[in-house]
This record gives C-alpha cells, structure tokens and sequence, in this order.
C-alpha cells in the first residue's frame, strides 16, 4: 500500500519529458492515468527514483477521426474513448471493448497509451490494436518513429519501446465491416480468462477480409493472421468457424493460473472466438 | 527521504495548503492530513471504491492517486455532498431504502452515485449495477443500493422538474 519515495515531475512539453528521460535514464518513469504504475508501486514491484506525470503535456490529448484514420492521443482515457460519438459511429469496437475494461473510477483516469505501453498482455486494447493494424508512435530524444501494434509486443511486460522514448499516439486505419470485443472474465474490473478482437468486412455472401486476435492468451496479445485467413472466401459457416479456431489455437500459448489451467483456458479461447466471429459476421 | 513539494488543492470548497512527499496517497491527504475520514480504505489493489472521490469532476479512486498529481485539484468527499442538516438526496434514500449496513463502503457509494446520476440522471438497474461496479460492498448485496439510486434519482428529477 506504501509505496517508496520519488522526485515528482511534471512536464508541460515533450521536450521537457524527454529531457529528463535523457538525463536519469532507468531511474526515471513516465506515468499517464497511474492505474497500472501506482498499484505496483505500492506493492513495491516498481521501483521509480523519478515519476513523469503526464498530465500537462501539450499535444497528447485529442481524439481526431479523418477521412481514412483515427488518430488517439496517447492520454485518451477509455471514459472519452466511451463517450465519443464520432469515435462511436468510426470505429465503434473501441467503445465496446473500453466498456469491458476495469471500472467506471479507473475508465476515468486509465489512458489509451498506458494500456498499450504497459505490456501486460492482461490489458484489452493491445490484442485490440492488433486487430485493427494500428501503428504507434514513439518518440525520443532521436527523433519519431512509427511502430505496427502487430510489430510492437515481444514478451510480457516487454515492448518495442525503448526506455528513452514516450509513446504519444495511436492511428488506426477507419475498420471496415463488423466487429466484435468478446471477453470471458471473472468479475467486473477483471483481466480476461480469454478474449477476442474480430473485424469482419463483407462482400456479397462471402467474407472479404477478417482480422482476429487474441487477449491474455500468451505472454503476448496474439494476432492470429491463419483465424483470419480461414474467413476469407467462406460464407463464415460452421467449417469456417472450426477452421479459424483451429488456427488460432496453433497460436496462443496460455499459462496456467487462478483464472484456469491450460486446458480450460484453450476451450474458452475457442468459445470467446465463435462468439466473436458469429457477432462481427452478424453486424458485417 | 525525497523532497516534499508544496500542494495546494482544495477540497469541498476549502483551500488547502501544505508541504507534503510526492508519494503521499490522497486518500491519506484526506485522512490524516485533513481529518476528512469519510473515504475509507477497503483495499490495496484499487478495486474496491471505498476511497472514492470526485476529483475535478470525476469519480476517481483516491488510493491510486499522488497527491503530487492532484496538486492544484478540486476535490469533493462525502463531507461535502451533504451534512446532517442538509442531507442530499442520496443521503436520505440510502437511509431510508436501508442502502447500507457496516456504512463503510458507504461514503465511497454515494460519492460516485452523485457522479453517475449527472452522467445519466435515470438510469435503469442494469445501467446503475454497471455504473457503480467500481465500488465493493460486503454487506447489502446490492440490491437496496440500487433501490436507493433509483430513490434518489426519482427524487432529483421531480425535484428539477418543479424547479422548471
């Protein structure tokens, strides 16, 4: 519950974040909402000589919806992502899963970037990102640089960012077609037991694209291109369920833990995914 | 030992000011600095909601806040929304629809309720049990404290209406 002491900053530009990211290096951490980074801290499971809040940086609010992307600055919180209604009609799988996230005080205050950055493959929008080809952007003392969501996650907790770099936005491609955030969990506020993210476009009878991955089923978010595949071309029917599951399943690599074995968690995977499709295709 | 900052927040209409550790939680700047001991501490987890207060505007969990990052904030506790001589609505229908037991989730409850009624001044049972799902009570099960909302979201509503 008590966490350690640390210097207190709180920069009003980027560049004042960068600089003193330059200058203490692994010492320092950069905090948006604090509804991952406090919570370890009082278990003592972080250790942050300096906090950089990130509240009064210019220029990482914003929700901007063009004509062929999304662009969220990176301090969104899932309560704006929620309420927004031209994110709603744009890309209404955001407001879905957001509305699966923690609870109404931690939408609140818990930030687009931070789920994304943190690398607890527990967090939704990761697997989320994925889904939706978003890019990230990352920005350091060295200059901005543009990373896939599908490029960006390499093990728990271990990112393409490096230490010295802030990521201050997500854009996402406008989703075509139907969606879905299906997740399994325990209780309100819970990680997911399993989850999926499923965009689904249409073209006749047929599905003509279908882009499907996966929360808390590995070290990682998952992004299964073989479920996806499987869709294409079919009339999404029961084979074309039995052979995406089958696909995603060769993908993931659940661990055993208090929400299940591994066995349990693969057949939840399985459900979580035949239900996701099934209501994407419906909305398609 | 870090360097204390100077913070001022203030807090149900009063302006605070103090040195304080950038570490300092807070729910402890309210308890123990200022004797404001209505929010309560349920957990350390930042699941339960009893610490809930209303930060510029916000329901927000006081335990997972730096009193650093709310430097310059206003902030609303129970002690604010109403006393006993002028209690508010939430206040009374909790009474009265038996909306709390041990009382200590309580202050945390109606906090937020006073939140989720502004967000959406009728809400149905579902739209109010999803509402307050960040805030844990041991005792009602529940069901008399969404009673006790839709009491008191009744009782707003006419009372605006014959305001209008």
């Amino acid at each position: 519950m008590i966490p350690a002491g640390f210097e207190y900053h709180r920069p009003r530009d980027l560049e004042g974040v960068l600089a003193l990211l330059d200058e203490h290096g692994d010492d320092a951490r950069v905090m948006a909402g604090g509804h991952s980074l406090i919570p370890m801290m009082k278990l003592r499971m972080a250790d942050v000589p300096h906090l950089i809040d990130l509240q009064a940086v210019d220029g990482l609010a914003g929700i901007e919806i063009g004509a062929d992307e999304i662009r969220l600055g990176a301090m969104v919180t899932q309560t704006e992502i929620i309420g927004h209604a031209g994110l709603a009609e744009a890309a209404p799988i955001l407001r879905e899963a957001a509305l699966q996230i923690a609870d109404p005080q931690v939408r609140n205050m818990g930030t687009v970037g931070g789920n994304i950055a943190n690398g607890d493959p527990g967090n939704d929008m990761p697997g989320l990102m994925q889904c939706l080809d978003a890019r990230f952007t990352l920005v350091g003392s060295g200059g901005v640089r543009e990373v896939a969501a599908r490029e960006f996650y390499e093990a728990a907790y271990m990112t393409a960012r490096e230490d010295e770099e802030v990521l201050t936005a997500v854009t996402i491609p406008r989703p075509a077609g139907g969606h879905a955030y299906e997740k399994q969990k325990r209780k309100i506020g819970d990680y997911a037991t399993a989850a999926a993210a499923v965009q689904i476009a249409k073209e006749g009878r047929a599905c003509a694209s279908a882009a499907i991955a996966m929360t808390n089923l590995s070290d990682t978010p998952v992004f299964s291109e073989g479920a996806g595949a499987a869709l294409v071309g079919t009339a999404v029917d029961a084979a074309a369920l039995a052979a995406a599951s089958e696909a995603m399943l060769g993908d993931i690599d659940p661990t055993e833990d208090n929400r299940g074995p591994v066995a349990f968690k693969r057949h939840v995977a399985g459900v979580i995914l035949r239900r996701a499709i099934e209501r994407a295709w419906s909305r398609a | 030992m870090t360097k204390k900052m100077h913070i001022t927040i203030t807090v149900n209409g009063k302006e605070e000011e103090f040195l304080a550790e950038p570490r300092e939680l807070l729910i402890y700047t309210l308890r123990e600095r200022l004797n404001i001991t209505g929010p309560h501490i349920g957990c350390d987890t930042s699941h339960c909601g009893a610490c809930t207060v209303t930060l510029n505007g916000k329901s927000v969990k006081s335990c997972t806040m730096f009193v650093a990052q709310a430097d310059g904030a206003e902030v609303e506790t129970i002690e604010g929304i109403g006393g006993p001589d002028a209690l508010h609505p939430l206040q009374v229908a909790f009474k009265e629809h038996h909306g709390l037991q041990c009382g200590f989730c309580t202050p945390g409850m109606i906090t937020r309720a006073t939140k989720l009624l502004e967000e959406i001044p009728n809400p149905t049972e579902e739209e109010i049990r999803f509402g307050m799902a960040g805030n844990i009570c041991r005792c009602t099960g529940y069901q008399n404290i969404v009673k006790s909302i839709q009491a008191a979201a009744a009782e707003m509503s006419a009372a605006k209406e014959a305001a209008e």
